[in-house]
Order: C-alpha cells, then sequence, then structure tokens
C-alpha cells in the first residue's frame, strides 16, 4: 500500500507539469496580447513606446523560456504573482469568488446526493417496473436537459410565481453576501443555480447507483443473506448499499473536482460572480498569469481527488495495490 | 435471477426469418426507451437533412412587422425580437446540431480509437508517454480548452468542431486502451505477427474491429455530448455566429432580456436541445445494452 501511494503521488506531477505547459502554450498561442487590449481598448491612437512599456513592466517581452521558468518556479513556491489585468494578487482575485463557486459546488452535490441515492436503490430493487422507468426517464432528462436552460427556466418561473403572488416580479440579489452574514440573503441567491446543476448532477449519480446496486444484489453474499432469512430491509441496506457505495463516492468526487472548474455557464445564466465568469474573463482578457493560476488550481483539485478515490479503490480493495 | 434468465433467452432468439415488421415490434418490446429514442434521433436527422422541405420561413431573414409575437397559425412557435420565425430556426438548427454532434462524436471516438489502440499495442514508453498526454488532457478544464481553441482558431462551425472533439479524445482513448491491451494478448495478434504483417495492418484490421463494441458505446455516448457542447458554447457566444440558427445562440439572443415577456422564444429552443441529446442517450443506452451483455441489466 505504502509503494503504491508512492507511486501515485508521483504519477500526478507529469500531469501537472503538461497541464503547465498546455495552458501556457495555449496562452500564447492567442492573437494578441494583455497590453494591446488594455491600451487599444480606449478607442484612442496608441503609441508603438507606451505598449512596449506595458510588456516591459509585465515581462512579455522576454523569451518563452524565461517566461516559462518563472511561471514554473512560481507555481512550485505557491507565488502566482499578481494579475495582468487588475495588477491585483491572483490569490485575493481567487479567493473572492471562490466562496461563492464552492458554496454552490456543496449545495449542488448535497442536492443530489439527497435525490440520488434513495432514488438509485429503489430503481434497483424494483427493476424492470414502472418505478424503475420513471425513474430512469427522469434521470436521462436530468442529463438532456442542460443546466443552463434549467438555470432560464426557473428565473422565468420566478419571475411569473412571484408576479402573481406579490404584484412585483422578484429578482435573486446579484451582490454576493457571505452564509455567515446574511444566511437569507445567501441562500436566496445560490439555491437557484444550487438546484439548476443539481439535477443533472443528481441523474448522472442516479444511473450510477442503480447500476451499482444491480451489480452488487447479484453477488453470492446477497443470495446467502437471503436464505438466512433476513429481511430484505436488512439485505439492501447493510449487505448491497454499502458495498454498492463505493463506485458512487468516486463519481460524486470527480463531479465535484469538475464543478469547481465547470460552473462556466451556470454562472453566465444567474449572473454571478464566480470562478467560472472569471476564468472566462480571464482568457478573453489574455491575462496569462491569472489564467495560468486558475488552471494549476483547477487541475491541481482534480489530480488530488483523483488520487484520493485510487488510494480510497486500494484501501478498500487489496488486489489493486498488489497488481 | 429469473427476470434476468428470460431476459437472455429472448434475446438468443434469432432475428434474421422475419420481417422488419416483425423485428420492428420485437425492439419496441425488448428496448421499449431505445426504439423511443431512435425514433427521436430519426425525427432530429430528418429535420436536418429535410430542413428547407419542412420549414415555413426563411430562417435568416428579419421581418420587424411580426417581431415577438406569440405562437399562432402563422408562426407555430411564436417569432424572435428580429420577427424570425423560431420553428424554422430550430428545424435549420437541428442541421447545426447534428453536424457538429456527428462530426466531433465520430471524430472524436474515432481518433481516441487510434490513439488508444496503438498506445496499448506498442506498451512501454509509447504508452508511456501517450497515457501521460491523456492525463493531461483528461484533467484541463475542456470548457477552457475549447475557449482557447474557438479563439486561437476563429469563430464558426469548423472551429466548434475542433474545439468539441479534442477534449472527447482522451476519454475514448483511455476506454479503448482497456479494451485493447486484453486483445493484444489472444493469439491471433501474434499469428499475424508471426505471418510477418507490419504495424499499421495488425492494429487497423486485427486490433480494431475487435473494439467495436467499447468504440460505438463511446461514439453513441458523444453524441449527445457534443450537441449539448455545442449549445454551451453557442450561448457564451463562443460557437457558431449569428445569422446562422443553432439552439444554444437562440437562447442566448432571446434569454437575456425577452424571456419574460416572450417565453415561447426560450422554451422551444430548450426543448429542442433537451429532446435531441435526450433521444440520443436513450438510444446509446439501448445500443451498450445489446453490444455489451455483460452490462445488460445496467
Amino acid at each position: 500500500m505504502y509503494k503504491y501511494t508512492i507511486k501515485r503521488i508521483l504519477l500526478m506531477i507529469p500531469t501537472l507539469i503538461g497541464a503547465g505547459l498546455l495552458v501556457f502554450m495555449l496562452m500564447r498561442m492567442i492573437p494578441g496580447d494583455v497590453c494591446e487590449i488594455r491600451l487599444g481598448g480606449t478607442g484612442l491612437m496608441v503609441d508603438k513606446e507606451q505598449i512596449d512599456i506595458c510588456r516591459e513592466g509585465l515581462g512579455l517581452n522576454q523569451s518563452m523560456a524565461k517566461q516559462f521558468y518563472d511561471f514554473a518556479i512560481g507555481m512550485v513556491t505557491l507565488n502566482f504573482g499578481d494579475s495582468m489585468w487588475t495588477g491585483r494578487p491572483v490569490t485575493e482575485e481567487i479567493s473572492v469568488r471562490f466562496q461563492l463557486t464552492l458554496q454552490i459546488a456543496i449545495m449542488a452535490t448535497l442536492t443530489a446526493v439527497i435525490i440520488a441515492l434513495p432514488f438509485g436503490v429503489i430503481s434497483a430493487i424494483r427493476q424492470n417496473t414502472w418505478v424503475d422507468y420513471c425513474i430512469r426517464l427522469f434521470s436521462i432528462a436530468g442529463i438532456a436537459t442542460p443546466s443552463f436552460w434549467l438555470g432560464i427556466m426557473i428565473i422565468l418561473g420566478l419571475l411569473i410565481v412571484s408576479q402573481h403572488l406579490f404584484g412585483e416580479p422578484w429578482m435573486m440579489p446579484i451582490q454576493f453576501t457571505p452564509i455567515w452574514v446574511d444566511p437569507w440573503a445567501n441562500l436566496s441567491q445560490t439555491i437557484w443555480p444550487a438546484v439548476a446543476v443539481g439535477y443533472r448532477y443528481a441523474a448522472v449519480v442516479v444511473r450510477m447507483t442503480r447500476s451499482a446496486m444491480l451489480e452488487v444484489l447479484r453477488e453470492d453474499y446477497v443470495r446467502t443473506a437471503r436464505a438466512k432469512g433476513l429481511f430484505e430491509k436488512v439485505i439492501v441496506n447493510q449487505h448491497a448499499l454499502k458495498n454498492a457505495l463505493l463506485p458512487v463516492i468516486t463519481l460524486v468526487g470527480i463531479e465535484f473536482a469538475f464543478l469547481i472548474g465547470g460552473l462556466v455557464v451556470t454562472e453566465q445564466v444567474f449572473n454571478l460572480n464566480g470562478l467560472g465568469k472569471l476564468f472566462v474573463d480571464a482568457v478573453l482578457d489574455h491575462d496569462f498569469t491569472l489564467t495560468q493560476a486558475l488552471v494549476m488550481m483547477v487541475v491541481s483539485v482534480f489530480v488530488v481527488v483523483n488520487l484520493l478515490v485510487d488510494l480510497l479503490y486500494a484501501w478498500v480493495d487489496p488486489r489493486i495495490h498488489y497488481s | 435471477m429469473a427476470v434476468n434468465e428470460t431476459y437472455i433467452g429472448i434475446q438468443d432468439e434469432p432475428l434474421q426469418d422475419r420481417g422488419w415488421g416483425a423485428v420492428a415490434i420485437d425492439l419496441i418490446r425488448r428496448q421499449p426507451l431505445g426504439a423511443a429514442g431512435g425514433l427521436i434521433v430519426i425525427l432530429m436527422i430528418f429535420a436536418a437533412v429535410f430542413a428547407e422541405q419542412i420549414d415555413m420561413y426563411d430562417p435568416e431573414v428579419n421581418d420587424f412587422g411580426a417581431m415577438l409575437q406569440a405562437p399562432s397559425l402563422d408562426h407555430i412557435f411564436g417569432t424572435d425580437e428580429f420577427g424570425r420565425d423560431i420553428y424554422s430556426r430550430i428545424v435549420h438548427g437541428a442541421r447545426t446540431a447534428m453536424l457538429v454532434g456527428f462530426t466531433a462524436a465520430i471524430l472524436g471516438s474515432t481518433i481516441g480509437l487510434l490513439i488508444g489502440v496503438t498506445s496499448a499495442y506498442f506498451g512501454g514508453w509509447v504508452d508511456n508517454i501517450v497515457q501521460r498526454v491523456v492525463d493531461v488532457l483528461i484533467a484541463f478544464p475542456s470548457i477552457i480548452l475549447a475557449l482557447a481553441i474557438v479563439i486561437i482558431l476563429g469563430r464558426g462551425v469548423g472551429p466548434v468542431i475542433v474545439a468539441i472533439t479534442i477534449p472527447l479524445i482522451p476519454n475514448c482513448a483511455r476506454v479503448v486502451r482497456s479494451s485493447a491491451l486484453a486483445i493484444r494478448e489472444i493469439p491471433y495478434v501474434d499469428a499475424a505477427r508471426a505471418m510477418g504483417f507490419g504495424h499499421v495492418r495488425i492494429v487497423l484490421r486485427h486490433i480494431s474491429p475487435n473494439i467495436m463494441a467499447p468504440y460505438l458505446i463511446m461514439l453513441t455516448t458523444f453524441l449527445g455530448q457534443a450537441i449539448l457542447a455545442e449549445a454551451s458554447l453557442s450561448y457564451l457566444g463562443l460557437g457558431v455566429q449569428e445569422p446562422t440558427p443553432a439552439w444554444g445562440l437562440m437562447l442566448k439572443s432571446g434569454a437575456e432580456e425577452y424571456a419574460e415577456s416572450a417565453p415561447w422564444a426560450v422554451i422551444f429552443p430548450g426543448i429542442a436541445i433537451s429532446l435531441a441529446v435526450f433521444g440520443f442517450n436513450l438510444f446509446g443506452d439501448a445500443m451498450r445494452d445489446v453490444l455489451d451483455p455483460k452490462l445488460r441489466d445496467r
């Protein structure tokens, strides 16, 4: 187990280096740079000299190798530098938005798990009945419905319902309030995107729970439990569900990691100032330092979650690390 | 389990000796959801191919005398803020969605197949390098990858297809590789090598055909994903550009300002996206059941 852990941790390194190289090259391939956009954006005649001064200030006139070296050293020493667009420290730019995205990701995960576990289990134990068909339709529909469209529908629904109830349309707050400052204002803003994302998330988890349960329910130990005359409830909860949970936990972990970097479209719909919006803005502004730091952060979250999942598997099932 | 045995029993009956009607009825009985999915898929392809024949108006022509009209007999799904007929734009949008969806899914899964098989066949350092690249692409946030590609290549259908295809490739390569590792050990591969066949021939003619099941499963899964990705990119303004009709684009222009006064402008394109992806997913599930007996009851 010790050797396996070391091996898995070492395997993270090439992934991180590769991701760093990829984002570095992608950003340099985009035509134009932050100085041209910032100075050209005013619409006035820009003189070449000013752009050069700006480039020099940001270190953009240095060779690619030197720039990459600085970036790599910055990452290793956890010194992420300043945003090229706003000039504020990258960590500051990220941490403000991270709260919002993290909170929505957590709420969406809770929504998904609360819906998905009972549905998945019921669907498996009532396989090929109308209950099963309904739950499967519900989950396939969840995967098919774009969460940004569901978001638009929720906003529209809220407008129409509030118009009927209070006589004036209700709009969710635009300014983010941390939950410990004003829980009501916070929840009235975050619950809707969490539901919009949570539905698709739940749909994916229902399918995984169902298939894992179906597999486990055919195992010999379940048959033994039945032969012993145990109550079906005990068999499902104690014998089957516990063993079926592993792939479900894996999926929840990976989906969660994905949400941290993947809420781009949903944030756009709900007009939220989270990581996804920051990400898109950073790329569009050619903000190299910020984009690079964001990519490395999202990739690190993904890689670490994957590592934890693999170690969990190896710990539960010793056959894995012996092979 | 009794249910399972009878299920497999039905599956083993020969299909060939009966007419098409009987086969279709049989399919509906065995895979009712899959048959429904197949019907939706056929409908979408039909709309994409015969868009000019079944539309009611030119989808790109503005009519400022008929802006934001509610659904009526003249415009069955209403009109958008430029007076364009939403039904006609949805029908033509199906063409964009199918074009991008099929091209990206076929390219993504085929390139993934070749990479996966090659990686497994050669093993050693080739495999190691390919797998590390695959790791990077899987960990990389795909929407940012797509965004960067679209900015570099410019906007329009071609760049969008590239932007959607690239994130699909590593997923397929990984699945195919694990299947190919098993195939590589089967004696006929050794036999082919002993016959003196080259690597290219062994990879293309001997290993790849035996990985058709996971390949087709990935392909059908990708169809739905690609259609959704196209809609998302267009919605963000990074995909297909106006005035080309595309479902995601219709939500972008309709959603922001007109949602409350003209809900039809956002409801129908969304239903079109959901229905298409829903159909492809149902169809893909049924396909997986048929192709992969181990997963049959999942």
